[in-house]
C-alpha cells in the first residue's frame, strides 16, 4: 500500500490506469479530459512504465488506434471530452458490436454547466445509444477504483467500458491511495477473426444478438449493482444518486439529519440499470428521487414512472450543474423538511479574454482591417474568445470555421453584393478537422479567406503538442508534419505564411489574401507566432517592447473597444488609456493599433 | 492528529494569478497534517483572464463544492472577488483581500496591497504567494476554531518546499514573497 496523495480526478484516473496495466493510452486534448493523459505520461515517464501513450490527431484517430490495440488483447484507454466522442461515435458504435479482447475503456468526461464546452450532453446516453455499460463515478477516489472494475468488466464480457467522469469529478482534488503500477507483461496477439473483425452486415446482426446477451448478464453483474448507502434507513422513500451529486447528496443528508432516515442508494453503472434494482425499487418504494447529470439516463429506466420524481417531471433541472444547493432544495422538499429558500446575489466576475501580447489578437485586427464587412466564421481553441473583439461570428464545432465559410458563399453567390468571408481555424483544430473542410472549399472553388492562427500548440487545454510541434506527449522527437505543403497539397493556391505581431508587414499579406479570393478562389495566410505562455516552442522570443501612452491620447477607447488587451486599462483619473506593467507582455502591437498614435515604444 | 479540522475556503481571483497554486499548496498542507482534502477548481477557457474560483474543504467531506453560506474564510486575490464571492461566506467568516484600502463588507476583513508589494519585490507573477502570506498571519492575530486558516506559516513552507522540489531559484524567491506579505501590515 502506497500513501496517500493529492491527485487530480483526471492524475486518479491515470493513476488508475497504470495500476491496471494499460499498455497503449491515447487521447486529444479538451477541457475537462486533457490532465488524464498528460499526468498518465508523468507518471510512466518517473517510473519508466512500457506504455505507449500519445496525443493523436483528433478523438476518432485516437479511438481507432486504442481499440485496436484491445484487439490485440492488450488493456487500452482512450480519453477525450464529451463533444470529442461526438467525433469517435463512429468507431464507438461498431466497436460496442465487435467488442473487446483485452479491456478497453473509453474515458469521456461530461461539462455540466457548462463550463468549457459546446454543450451540456450526456455521454451516458451515447453509451446507451451504443449499447455499452457506463460507469459514474463521484469523486477522484472513485474514478480511480472504477479502472480497475471496468477492465474486469470489458475482459469478463468482452465489451467496451465506458467511464463517464464530469468536470467536478475530473478537476477536483482529493487525496487519493496510491497503489502497486500493474504488471506490463501481456504480449500482443491478433487472434484472426474476420467474422467479427471485419464483419458484414450479415455477421453483424450475430454480433448485435450476443451484444443483447452481453448486456442482460452486464445488468445483473454484482461488482456493479447499486449501493445503498445508508445501510440503517428505512422510509417509503428512497433517494437515488449517481456521479457527483452522490458526493453532494451524503454530505448534504448528513447536514440535514436525513442520513438514518431516507435510503441512499448510488448508480455506479447507470446504463444498464440493474435488472433486479428496477424491479426492487418499484415494489420496495412509494417514492423515489433521481439527481443524476446531466440528462434522466437512471430515471428513464425505472419503469414505474408514478414513482419517480426527477428531471422527466421537471423535479430537477433539465439543464445547467446541479449544484449543492439545488439538491439540498430538492431533499427539504422531498422528505418534507422545511428549507430557508437560499436566494444568493453576486455580481457576475470577468469574461475570459485573450492574454496580454496573444498573437491571435494581432490576427483579428489585421483581419478586421483587411475586411472589414466580412462574415467571420471562427472554430474551437482560445481564438474562440476573437469574438470579444468583434472578430468572430460564428463557432460550432471542430473544423466547421472552413465547412461554414463554404456555406456562406453558396448561400450568398448569387447575390449582387457578396460579402467577404474570413475563417479562422488554430493550428490544432486544423489538423483535427480541417483538413477535409479545406479540401472541399479548394473542390467547390469558394472564394474565402482561412487564417491558420498558428502558435504552434494546443494552447486553449494546456500547451499540447500539435502535429506541426516535432515532439510528443513525453517530449520525444516526432516527425514535423509541415502545414504550408499541406495548404498547398490540398489544392489551395494562394498560401503565404507571416507574423501577426509583425503588424506592418502582417496586414499586407491579409489584405492580398482577402482580395485574391474575391477574384479567384480560397487564399490560406499561415498566422505564425508561437504562443505565449507554455509550450515547448523552441522558437525565439522577440525582444519585449515597452510602450507608453503620451498626452496625444483622447480617451477614444478605440485600442479598448477594438484592441481588447487586458494590459491597456482605461484610467478614470487621468481620462485617458494607460498601460498595465504587471500584465503588458511588451508585444509592441498596440503601437500600430492607436489612431491617434497616442501609444508609443518607450 | 489533524482529524478535528473542519474548513471550507474559497480563493478566487483572475485567470493568471495563481489561484490554482496557492489552492494546491493548502491542499498539500492539508495532507501533511493528516486531513482529508477536497479541492474544486476551474480550468479551461476561464483561464484566459477570467474569474478563477476554487473551493478548498478540509475534513471530513465528500462534495468538493461549498454550499453558500457554509465558508469558513474568503481568500480575494481582486478586490471584485468579494462582491462575486461574499455569498459563499457564513456570518463572521473572515476575508484576506489584496486590495490598496480595506473594504467595507460587514465581514472580518483584512487587506494588503499585494501587487505594490510584488512589484516592489520585483516579482510581478508572486501576488498570489503575498497574500497567502498574509493570510497565514490570522494564525496570530485569531482566536478560536476557524478563525483562522487552518494551517500555519511553516506547513505551507514546507508544501511549497514539496511543489518546487529541484527549483531552488524559484522556491527562494517563492518563500520570500510568502514571508513578505506574512510580515506585512494591514492596509485600513
Amino acid at each position: 500500500m502506497g500513501r496517500k496523495k493529492l491527485m487530480l480526478g483526471n492524475e486518479a484516473i491515470a493513476q488508475g490506469l497504470l495500476e491496471n496495466s494499460c499498455a497503449i493510452a491515447t487521447s486529444y486534448p479538451g477541457t475537462p479530459a486533457s490532465e488524464i493523459l498528460a499526468s498518465l505520461v508523468r507518471i510512466k515517464e518517473k517510473h519508466s512504465l512500457p506504455v505507449h501513450s500519445q496525443w493523436a490527431v483528433n478523438e476518432k484517430v485516437a479511438f481507432e488506434i486504442a481499440y485496436a490495440g484491445c484487439m490485440a488483447g492488450l488493456r487500452t484507454a482512450v480519453s477525450m471530452k464529451q463533444v470529442g466522442l461526438n467525433v469517435a461515435s463512429d468507431p464507438l458504435m461498431s466497436a460496442a458490436y465487435m467488442g473487446a479482447k483485452g479491456g478497453f475503456i473509453v474515458i469521456s468526461a461530461d461539462d455540466p454547466g457548462p463550463h468549457s464546452s459546446q454543450t451540456e450532453q450526456d455521454s451516458r446516453l451515447m453509451a446507451m445509444m451504443a449499447k455499452i455499460p457506463v460507469l459514474d463515478p463521484d469523486s477522484p477516489a472513485q474514478a480511480k477504483d472504477m479502472i480497475s472494475i471496468a477492465y474486469e468488466l470489458s475482459e469478463t464480457f468482452e465489451i467496451p467500458v465506458m467511464l463517464r467522469p464530469t468536470t467536478r469529478v475530473c478537476h477536483s482534488r482529493q487525496d487519493v491511495q496510491a497503489n502497486k503500477f500493474g504488471s506490463f507483461e501481456r504480449k500482443a496477439d491478433f487472434k484472426k477473426d474476420p467474422a467479427r473483425w471485419a464483419a458484414t452486415p450479415k455477421f453483424r446482426f450475430k454480433l448485435h444478438t450476443e451484444l443483447e446477451k452481453k448486456l442482460e448478464k452486464i445488468a445483473a453483474h454484482k461488482k456493479t449493482a447499486p449501493v445503498k448507502l445508508n445501510k440503517k434507513a428505512v422510509s417509503g422513500k428512497a433517494v437515488i444518486v449517481s456521479g457527483v451529486a452522490a458526493a453532494h447528496t451524503r454530505e448534504i443528508m448528513k447536514a440535514l439529519g436525513l442520513w438514518d432516515k431516507t435510503p441512499l442508494f448510488q448508480v455506479i453503472q447507470p446504463y444498464p440499470l440493474h435488472t433486479n434494482f428496477i424491479s426492487s425499487i418499484c415494489t420496495d418504494y412509494d417514492e423515489v428521487l433521481v439527481i443524476e447529470e446531466s440528462m434522466p439516463v437512471i430515471e428513464m429506466q425505472i419503469a414505474d414512472r408514478t414513482r419517480a420524481r426527477g428531471k422527466l417531471n421537471g423535479f430537477v433541472s433539465r439543464v445547467g450543474e446541479i449544484l449543492p444547493e439545488a439538491i439540498e432544495q430538492m431533499l427539504c422538499d422531498f422528505a418534507g423538511l422545511k428549507a430557508d429558500k437560499i436566494t444568493v446575489q453576486s455580481q457576475p466576475g470577468r469574461r475570459p479574454t485573450l492574454c496580454a501580447g496573444c498573437p491571435h489578437r494581432a490576427s483579428f485586427f489585421a483581419i478586421k482591417k483587411a475586411a472589414p464587412k466580412g462574415i467571420y466564421t471562427s472554430d474551437i481553441g482560445c481564438y474562440t474568445l476573437g469574438l470579444n473583439l468583434g472578430a468572430v461570428d460564428t463557432v460550432l464545432c471542430m473544423g466547421a470555421a472552413i465547412s461554414q465559410a463554404g456555406g456562406f458563399y453558396h448561400a450568398f453567390k448569387n447575390e449582387s453584393k457578396r460579402p467577404d468571408i474570413v475563417a479562422t481555424i488554430g493550428d490544432s483544430t486544423f489538423f483535427h478537422a480541417g483538413i477535409p473542410a479545406l479540401i472541399d472549399t479548394v473542390v467547390q472553388n469558394v472564394h474565402f479567406t482561412l487564417v491558420i492562427l498558428d502558435n504552434r500548440t494546443t494552447a486553449m487545454t494546456g500547451n499540447q503538442p500539435t502535429p506541426a510541434s516535432g515532439f510528443g506527449a513525453s517530449g520525444e522527437t516526432l516527425e514535423i508534419v509541415d502545414i504550408e505543403a499541406l495548404v498547398k497539397g490540398c489544392g489551395v493556391k494562394f498560401c503565404k505564411t507571416g507574423d501577426p505581431c509583425k503588424i506592418k508587414e502582417f496586414l499586407p499579406i491579409v489584405k492580398e489574401a482577402v482580395q485574391y479570393a474575391r477574384d479567384k478562389g480560397p487564399a490560406v495566410v499561415i498566422a505564425r507566432h508561437p504562443c505565449l505562455i507554455g509550450g515547448k516552442s523552441k522558437e525565439k522570443r522577440t525582444k519585449k517592447i515597452f510602450v507608453e501612452i503620451t498626452d496625444a491620447c483622447e480617451a477614444c477607447e478605440y485600442c479598448i473597444s477594438h484592441f481588447e488587451c487586458p494590459a491597456i486599462v482605461f484610467d478614470i483619473d487621468k481620462k485617458r488609456a494607460d498601460i498595465d506593467p504587471l500584465l503588458c507582455s511588451g508585444c509592441g502591437v498596440c503601437v500600430h493599433v492607436c489612431p491617434k498614435k497616442a501609444i508609443v515604444i518607450k | 492528529m489533524g482529524n478535528s479540522i473542519s474548513q471550507q475556503i474559497v480563493i478566487s481571483g483572475v485567470g493568471g494569478q495563481g489561484v490554482l497554486f496557492i489552492t494546491r499548496l493548502l491542499a498539500e498542507a492539508a495532507i501533511m497534517k493528516g486531513c482529508q482534502v477536497f479541492t474544486s477548481e476551474t480550468h479551461g477557457m476561464a483561464q484566459r483572464g477570467g474569474t478563477v474560483l476554487s473551493h478548498i474543504k478540509v475534513g471530513d467531506f465528500s462534495s468538493p463544492l461549498i454550499r453558500p453560506f457554509q465558508a469558513d474564510g474568503l481568500i480575494a486575490l481582486k478586490p471584485e472577488n468579494i462582491l462575486q464571492h461574499g455569498s459563499f461566506l457564513k456570518k463572521g467568516a473572515w476575508i484576506y483581500v489584496n486590495s490598496g484600502k480595506k473594504p467595507d463588507t460587514g465581514f472580518d476583513a483584512r487587506a494588503i496591497d499585494a501587487d505594490a508589494l510584488s512589484l516592489k519585490m520585483g516579482n510581478p507573477k508572486s501576488v498570489n504567494l503575498v497574500l497567502l502570506g498574509f493570510a497565514l498571519k490570522g494564525e496570530k492575530v485569531r482566536q478560536g476554531e476557524n478563525k483562522s486558516l487552518f494551517c500555519t506559516f511553516e506547513d505551507v513552507k514546507s508544501a511549497l518546499a514539496g511543489q518546487l522540489k529541484g527549483k531552488k531559484e524559484m522556491l527562494d524567491a517563492s518563500v520570500r514573497a510568502l514571508e513578505t506579505g506574512y510580515k506585512a501590515s494591514e492596509k485600513m
